[in-house]
């Protein structure tokens, strides 16, 4: 009976959490927030999701193929880049750009930086960006239920109170969003985007499971509510959560672990951070929406952040 | 009201209910019994006894001048059958006494009992401590009378028993609590004699309500300084580190001792056998051991002499139900697992487990997510991922200058990461490549 034992470095069990079933789990949460937008921004929306998820498979697997290494399209990293990109996108965009947009983020943003867990900025971010910049009118399309028309933060851009907000949509010949329609998603915006009840599901889901910390999400919210009220926004802060790219930026976007800190303290400081950045770009930059920018800015700053934020050891005098 | 514990921190299943209410059965080995002539941390025994001697139960069979290293006995009565090389749990050769065992267990103690448990010098104390081979019983191994001689400059203020058996599978150090709560308290007391000014403490986790129930009823009604402190569970609970941080609120600096903070920390099982070898003179010749693992017949805590094959114990337990994938000697976090069960059990083993392949899983490694699980779970507050980095492209002084030193391997960062990344074992590769990095520079400066 001796031939067979196994001679192995301690521990000698491990918990039951796999990176696949971590992926897993992200995708599962954005499910929810998937159907709200091909429910109240048309069906085309699963159709983007499909090109953009199929694009970025495609791409890693082809890219491993190429440089010889192990296929790990089987981890889900890739597909949830692909959802993640989808749900960055307006309903209406040709099916072909997702597809470009996909591949720059796989190969250009997450294999060229050394591939799962290398990667600098987020690659789903990464990759919306660079599509904005390639195809602005496309990227900017936003229909609801068939018509289209500006945004609810495109229509607060500028406006000195929330009465003048009102005017710019009646102009825009539509009604703004009332505050439940918000909520629920019945506005325009990118498929993932629409949602605030989907999202907070998902992320409350990826919280109580564990996968993803409270920190993250909960500072950047209330840091980016807080400093829109301070930059003097005519959209009350609700609005401002609840509109534009917020809540799935926060719950996960900030919240990717390749991208962000690594220590619970620096993610305090990144999610501040990202908080503040993205209430300076709504209120002061060129675009309407900055929470893509702000996360993207952030993902740079986190190798200081680590080096800053590096926990305590254990019986250590104080930080070398 | 929450319980004082320590920073980090991961919760494995326990596994207790395997053996928690089985009592401790006696085994009597009928083969040879062999004994490692280093069972200890420190210098090891040369064999005292040659082949074809007769020795007798309570007999020492080897020692050592050395201050750090303790001296090993015979359990059994019967002839040397060989001093030489065996297999031990590490999986090394070492050199070994065999003894053949006679069945007769004739017994001699050279260990004077101090049945009344009059006050003694303190020295004396510690001198039998050292003549009974007690070391730690937990399974580090540290000579226990190393332990009780800090330097004069230290002043103790709190002795620990770690009752925390911390460590999934493991109920020796319970089942010892719940069926010998007077001896462990008496070793307590008698080290409070050799430290008068000393508060007692028995820290215990909150999954052994009846442990902690037994040792505050045994307390109770007895004069002096001791108090049950329960702790939350939490895998390592009971590393020493942990255990004096949770309780004192004190942290060992690097390279520090527990008692350059004012502790001293004993096991439970040692605890016992203070007070056998100081009031009925009986030595270090036998332990309890939890028999036990998800391919074990029939798990239970047995009490065997030491030098027992594994291979008898868990015959003992009715062998195993399917074939395991590995043998643990100790608990599934911190555990050797052996080449073979033909090795005899020592001092510092808690338990033997057997598990199988699917408990023991260990898929490829894939690449770090950073997902920050090994920094949340390091007790000892390091960034694990950073030195598996360091330790890989073998940047020593990079290991170094993050603290890499300071780990514990308890195991919490590989146990939690969802790469399954080796980053406890990376760690032990750093540790030796500073540690034989420090001794070539202190060669070369020598000469």
């Amino acid at each position: 009976m001796n031939r067979f034992l196994v001679v192995a470095s301690s521990p000698h069990i491990r918990a039951n959490l796999s990176t696949q079933k971590i992926m897993a789990l992200v995708i599962a949460s954005l499910i929810p927030a998937g159907l709200a937008g091909a429910y109240f921004l048309g069906s085309r929306s699963l159709l983007v999701v499909a090109s953009s998820v199929a694009a970025c498979v495609a791409a890693e697997g082809l890219w491993q193929k190429c440089a010889r290494q192990p296929l790990t399209v089987r981890d889900l990293s890739a597909a949830l880049t692909g959802l993640l990109l989808a749900y960055n996108l307006p309903p209406a965009i040709p099916l072909w750009m997702p597809v470009i947009g996909g591949f720059f983020a796989i190969i250009v943003v997450k294999q060229f930086f050394g591939g799962l867990g290398q990667n600098v900025v987020n690659p789903a971010l990464a990759g919306r960006a660079m599509m904005l910049i390639c195809w602005p009118v496309d990227m900017t399309n936003w229909t609801v239920q068939g018509v289209s028309g500006p945004t609810a933060l495109a229509l607060a851009k500028g406006a000195e109170s929330f009465s003048a907000v009102v005017s710019n949509a009646a102009e825009a010949g539509q009604a703004f969003p009332e505050l439940f329609d918000a909520f629920i998603g019945r506005m325009g915006g990118c498929i993932g985007e629409t949602s605030s009840a989907a999202l907070i599901a998902g992320g409350v889901f990826l919280i109580a499971s564990g996968i993803i910390s409270w920190r993250i999400p909960v500072i950047y919210i209330v840091t980016a509510a807080a400093a829109s009220m301070a930059f003097g926004s005519a959209l009350n802060p609700l609005y401002e959560v609840m509109s534009g790219g917020l809540l799935i930026g926060a719950f996960f976007m900030a919240t990717d672990y390749t991208t962000s800190p690594i220590t619970p303290k620096g993610q305090a400081v990144f999610a501040a951070g990202c908080g503040i950045l993205t209430s300076l770009i709504r209120a002061f930059g060129g675009y309407p929406e900055g929470v893509s920018y702000s996360i993207l800015i952030m993902n740079f700053v986190v190798p200081i952040i680590d080096g800053a934020t590096k926990p305590k050891i254990l019986g250590e005098a104080r930080a070398r | 009201m929450t319980l004082p514990t320590f920073k980090g921190g991961v919760h494995p299943p326990d596994w207790k209910s395997l053996t928690g209410s089985k009592e401790i059965e006696t085994l009597h080995p009928l083969k040879e019994l062999v004994y490692p002539m280093s069972q200890h941390i420190g210098v090891p025994c040369t064999p005292t006894v040659n082949k074809g001697d007769r020795v007798l139960a309570g007999m020492k069979i080897g020692d050592s001048g050395a201050f750090v290293s303790a001296p090993v006995l015979s359990g059994v009565s019967g002839p040397v059958k060989d001093v030489g090389m065996r297999m031990t749990l590490s999986g090394n050769m070492e050199t070994c006494v065999v003894v053949e065992n006679d069945g007769q267990y004739e017994y001699t103690s050279d260990l004077l009992p101090h049945p009344d448990n009059e006050p003694l010098d303190p020295k004396e104390y510690v001198r039998i401590v050292r003549d009974a081979g007690i070391v730690g019983m937990g399974g580090a191994a540290f000579p226990t009378h190393v332990k009780l001689s800090p330097p004069p400059d230290r002043k103790i203020r709190w002795l620990i028993v770690n009752g925390a058996e911390c460590e999934p599978f493991l109920n020796c150090d319970n089942r010892l609590m719940l069926e010998h709560p007077e001896a462990i308290i008496g070793g307590l007391e008698i080290c409070m004699r050799i430290f008068p000014e000393a508060e007692g403490i028995i820290a215990i986790e909150d999954n052994k309500p009846e442990s902690i129930r037994r040792m505050e009823g045994e307390l109770s009604g007895r004069p002096g300084k001791i108090r049950v402190a329960p702790h939350p569970v939490k895998y390592p609970q009971g590393a020493e580190k942990m255990l004096i941080y949770s309780v004192t609120g004190r942290a060992i600096p690097p390279g520090a001792l527990p008692a350059d903070v004012g502790c001293i920390v004993i096991n439970v099982s040692t605890a016992q056998h203070i007070w056998l070898a100081v009031t009925q003179g009986i030595p270090v010749t036998e332990r309890v051991v939890s028999v036990t693992g998800d391919v074990i017949a029939d798990p239970k805590n047995i009490r065997a002499p030491l030098g027992t094959s594994v291979r008898e114990l868990i015959d003992a337990c009715g062998g195993f139900t399917e074939p395991p994938a590995k043998v643990l000697s100790g608990g599934p976090m911190m555990g050797i697992s052996m080449r073979s069960v033909d090795v005899p059990i020592v001092k510092g083993t808690s338990g033997i487990l057997a598990l199988s392949p699917r408990l023991t899983l260990c898929p490829p490694e894939s690449n770090c997510i950073r997902c920050g699980r090994c920094v949340t779970s390091c007790p000892m507050g390091l960034v694990p991922t950073n030195l598996d980095k360091l330790a890989r492209l073998r940047d020593y002084p990079q290991f170094e200058s993050y603290g890499g030193m300071n780990c514990i391997e308890c195991g919490c960062c590989t146990y939690a990461c969802p790469a399954f990344r080796h980053l406890t074992q990376i760690c032990r590769d750093g540790k030796a490549g500073v540690t034989a990095a420090r001794k070539k520079e202190q060669a070369k400066q020598e000469g």
